[in-house]
């Protein structure tokens, strides 16, 4: 019931897609994807330019770039000065933002629907012709300093991720936080940025997403407009990443620091994310998280480790679909005060074991299953969600397509598959298990 | 660059029409008032109930009861055990969302229209019968106890809670309403029954609905929800003295990074000058990367990631307050910075076209918030505890265009005091020492 936990470990189910009918697609001859999600209760549009790089596809010892560049975005254009276009949004009583993943960059605003033409015009302007300064560099790259140190560097739970993902990636770009490293941030020039910014912000690497109170057909003559004259990227290719070698051996690690009060235990297993086409061993994925770790009160690891012999305070299953390359399916588990971290490590391990032999409680997966089919209903209340639904998937590998089949394909997954899930993930060595809790010799001053 | 300019005042002159949303007061049968949109296109409804209070009537010594009780309302219900309540509530996929803040207790709850009958029933067992088992209370304390101490080491909990009790002394909005480990530890069961009684009662109740259910059929679930709660709850706290002087108190805290709350006493929700303040705010500190704060803090000089500053106007007490974090060695500046914008408005106030965007900014933006049923569903429960009138959602946007910047000289000159500030700084700053 307390959700504070779950803000830092839970990766809900990935929500399937609302009714079909209200879907339109178009490509322009430039490489643009467009999707455009029609609600009509009110007057109201996001419109959404999705870009297909991340800070995966960033070059080596350039960590960051991706996100320095979201950044400087709102710098000046050669029609725009910097700060105007979130001046001009503001000023039509719009909001914007952006975001980066390690998968794809995204820019976003929310005004009014009839609005929509000067988001386009201005997005597309910023996508091919952003004047940078020297003083924007400098001065930027001191609030992305300031904002890692925000985010990471006063936060051990953060620190402790960014060490686990470098030991689960060895070879793979996740291995290197989206925020970049220190020391690699600290040297990024104008350089290291245009050349990102010419390569990858091009409209063939590019999806567009419109949601709202729109006529599919004047969104598509308004991006013909706005975004239909930008030059591609010639020989821009699908993104190839460096791949992880077989995994040996389980990686073991102990975080320490002074600031963590609460310890616990994360142990991740490299998985299959969802493929184009081939979504079915991620949903069962999905369904796994949500039976093992889904809800403290009836998963299976809530009952067994929060409930009925209380070892833990907090416990968690969780499993994010929406990768472009290999991702992880986690385990969490916080102990209580009296029970240690390898107590708590082994309760877990005992009860995902116990887990494969008994199967799946039928009824559980039933009320899941419920779950899952309602929540079409209430997505269909938020179309700023499934208009990110649809921007993530489509840079991430998938297509619209795959969107809609994802709810029947979840519905569709059995008990046996659920179980066939469990015994091809939870293999030892496939895994990074981490530790997090103060110095030694504190909890025993402590203690 | 001057096209998009022209553009932009171009379509300012179109108003933005707002969501026709119609609200109506419906009562029920039995008296219970509450207000609501019809909106039939989604087959779901979403239910907000508040009720006045909220974790500030904690009794003496029971800091932390109304919080575990929040925390406990979906353990068990009935003749339902902590995990048959939440199977049953998965199986009809209804959602319910208990929480507590320090003037109030709601209730976030979405039901399909299908299961309707069945969801609400669920939820009337919840709030007219928890059992709050003891192995229930028990388990939920502890997880209330693992937060207190992650809290503990949290520089922005550590800044905040420092700046509360700096502000309100021994008031509850002095203290953290989760309570400390030693309070929560001694919390009994009949504590938190008592803490049951005196929030969840009918004398201090509001409710919106929104989605897809008729005013007969609301009025119905109103009296069999919250027809049997008890008729009065304890009584409201007292009014809460401001007690903070200026200038800085450092808490010692071993990060790369600082944490700085700042602020001083701010202004009342129902003060004739509050749109005045409303507005002056959206230009100092709340506008995003507009803001003078933005601008001089991170866009002009690096120092901060973000920075943002807010009115508070609780129930009892009302504050103006911000807050930013920057390295250690560069917060000294920052702060510098933030009291020469605070003495620059004070003294000299905006200018008109700082007013006029900010003015476009919040009419534009206002319709945005009525996003969603659960989101309408809070807005109409907020607005009747604020006193608001029902049509206040089509006359905000003139009291808004109405501030003239001669409004806000008065109110900069009365509520922006640089000399009141005072800065809680979590962290190792150089060149910052507590002041007194």
């Amino acid at each position: 019931m307390l959700s504070r936990f779950l803000t830092t470990f839970a990766m809900l189910l990935a929500l399937p897609a609302a009714a079909a009918e209200n879907i339109t697609t178009f490509t322009l001859d430039n490489g643009l994807e467009a999707v455009v999600i029609e609600d009509h209760r009110a007057p109201v549009v996001v419109h959404m330019l999705w870009y297909k790089v991340g800070a995966a596809d960033e070059p080596p010892g350039a960590s960051g770039v991706a996100h320095f560049l979201e950044h400087l975005m709102f710098k000046g254009t050669d029609k725009l000065e910097a700060g105007e276009f979130s001046d001009v949004v503001q000023a039509n009583g719009g909001t914007d933002n952006a975001f980066t993943s390690q998968d794809y960059t995204g820019y976003f605003q929310r005004v009014a629907a009839d609005r929509l033409g000067l988001m386009m015009e201005m997005e597309a302007n910023r996508m091919r012709n952003l004047r940078l300064t020297e003083t924007d560099i400098v001065t930027e790259r001191d609030v992305i300093l300031e904002e890692r140190a925000q985010r990471t560097d006063s936060d051990p739970g953060a620190l402790f991720g960014e060490q686990r993902s470098a030991a689960q990636f060895m070879s793979h770009p996740y291995g290197i936080p989206i925020i970049g490293w220190r020391h690699e941030m600290e040297q990024l020039d104008m350089e290291d940025v245009m050349s990102f910014y010419r390569e990858f912000y091009a409209p063939n690497a590019a999806v567009l997403v419109v949601a709202g109170d729109v006529d599919p057909a004047e969104v598509q003559a308004l991006a013909e407009q706005h975004y239909g004259p930008l030059e591609p990227t010639p020989g821009l290719e699908a993104r190839e990443r460096p791949q992880e070698p077989p995994q040996l051996v389980e990686r073991r690690l102990v975080f320490e620091d002074e600031r963590a009060s609460q310890p616990y235990v994360v142990r991740t297993y490299l998985a299959p994310e969802r493929d184009s086409g081939d979504q079915e061993t991620a949903a069962a994925l999905a369904l796994l998280a949500d039976v093992l770790g889904g809800s403290s009160a009836t998963s299976v690891m809530g009952q067994a480790l929060e409930l009925e012999n209380p070892k833990a305070v907090y416990t968690s299953a969780f499993y994010r679909g929406l990768n472009y390359d290999d991702t992880t399916f986690g385990l969490v588990i916080v102990p209580t005060p009296d029970v240690s971290l390898q107590e708590a490590e082994d309760a877990m391990d005992a009860v995902v074991a116990q887990f494969i032999e008994d199967g799946v409680d039928a009824e559980q997966l039933e009320r899941i299953k419920a779950q899952i089919h309602a929540s079409e209903v209430y997505a269909q209340d938020d179309v700023g969600g499934l208009a990110r639904r649809y921007g993530t998937a489509l840079t991430s590998g998938l297509t619209v397509e795959d969107v809609k089949a994802w709810p029947d394909i979840l519905q569709a997954v059995t008990e046996e598959d659920i179980i066939a899930a469990a015994k091809m993930i939870f293999d030892r060595d496939k895994a990074v298990t981490g530790w997090f809790r103060k110095p030694v010799e504190t909890v025993e001053v402590t203690q | 660059m001057i096209r998009f300019v022209f553009v932009a005042a171009a379509l300012v002159l179109a108003a933005l029409p707002a969501r026709a949303i119609d609200i109506k007061e419906v009562t029920s049968p039995g008296g219970i008032t509450a207000w609501l949109v019809e909106e039939h296109s989604i087959p779901f409804t979403a239910l907000e109930i508040r009720f006045k209070g909220g974790a500030s009537l904690d009794r003496d010594g029971k800091r932390g009861a109304i919080n575990l009780m929040t925390g406990l309302l979906d353990e068990g219900a009935g003749d339902l055990d902590a995990t048959g309540f939440a199977a049953a509530r998965e199986a009809l996929a209804a959602s319910y969302g208990f929480d507590v803040r320090d003037d109030s207790f709601s209730v976030s709850a979405q039901f399909l229209t299908g299961n309707r009958e069945e969801a609400v029933a669920l939820l009337k067992l919840a709030l007219n019968e928890p059992r709050f088992d003891q192995s229930s209370i028990d388990r939920v304390r502890s997880q209330i106890v693992s937060i207190i101490g992650s809290d503990a080491k949290d520089p922005n909990e550590i800044a905040s809670d420092t700046a509360a009790r700096l502000h309100w002394g021994d008031h509850p909005y002095g203290s953290n309403s989760n309570g400390t480990i030693e309070s929560v530890t001694a919390l009994t069961r009949d504590d938190v029954v008592n803490a049951y009684k005196d929030v969840l009662a009918r004398d201090r109740l509001y409710v919106g609905a929104v989605g897809d259910i008729t005013a007969e059929e609301l009025g119905a679930i109103l009296d069999d929800l919250l027809g049997g709660l008890p008729e009065v709850g304890a009584p409201m706290p007292e009014q809460a003295e401001y007690l903070q002087t200026g200038g800085i108190t450092v808490v010692p805290f071993n990060t790369p990074q600082s944490v700085a709350l700042f602020g001083h006493e701010g202004i009342e929700r129902h003060d004739p000058d509050f749109f005045p303040a409303f507005v002056m705010n959206q230009i100092m500190g709340a506008g995003g990367f507009g803001s003078r704060l933005m601008q001089e803090v991170r866009e002009k000089r690096g120092l901060t990631y973000g920075i943002g500053s807010y009115l508070v106007p609780k129930d009892y007490g009302y504050l103006y307050l911000g807050q930013f974090a920057s390295s250690n060695d560069r917060i000294a500046e920052a702060i510098d910075v933030v009291k020469g914008e605070w003495a620059r408005l004070a003294e000299e106030g905006v200018t008109e076209e700082e007013l006029a965007d900010a003015q476009r900014y919040l009419t534009g933006a206002y319709p945005l918030r009525f996003d969603g049923n659960a989101q309408i569903a809070g807005i109409l429960a907020g607005m009747q505890m604020d006193d608001l009138p029902i049509d206040y959602a089509d006359t905000r946007n003139d009291r808004v265009n109405a501030v003239t910047v001669d409004d806000i000289k008065r109110v900069a000159e009365r509520l922006l005091r640089p000399q009141d500030l005072h800065f809680v700084v979590v962290g190792q700053p150089e060149g910052l020492e507590s002041t007194n």
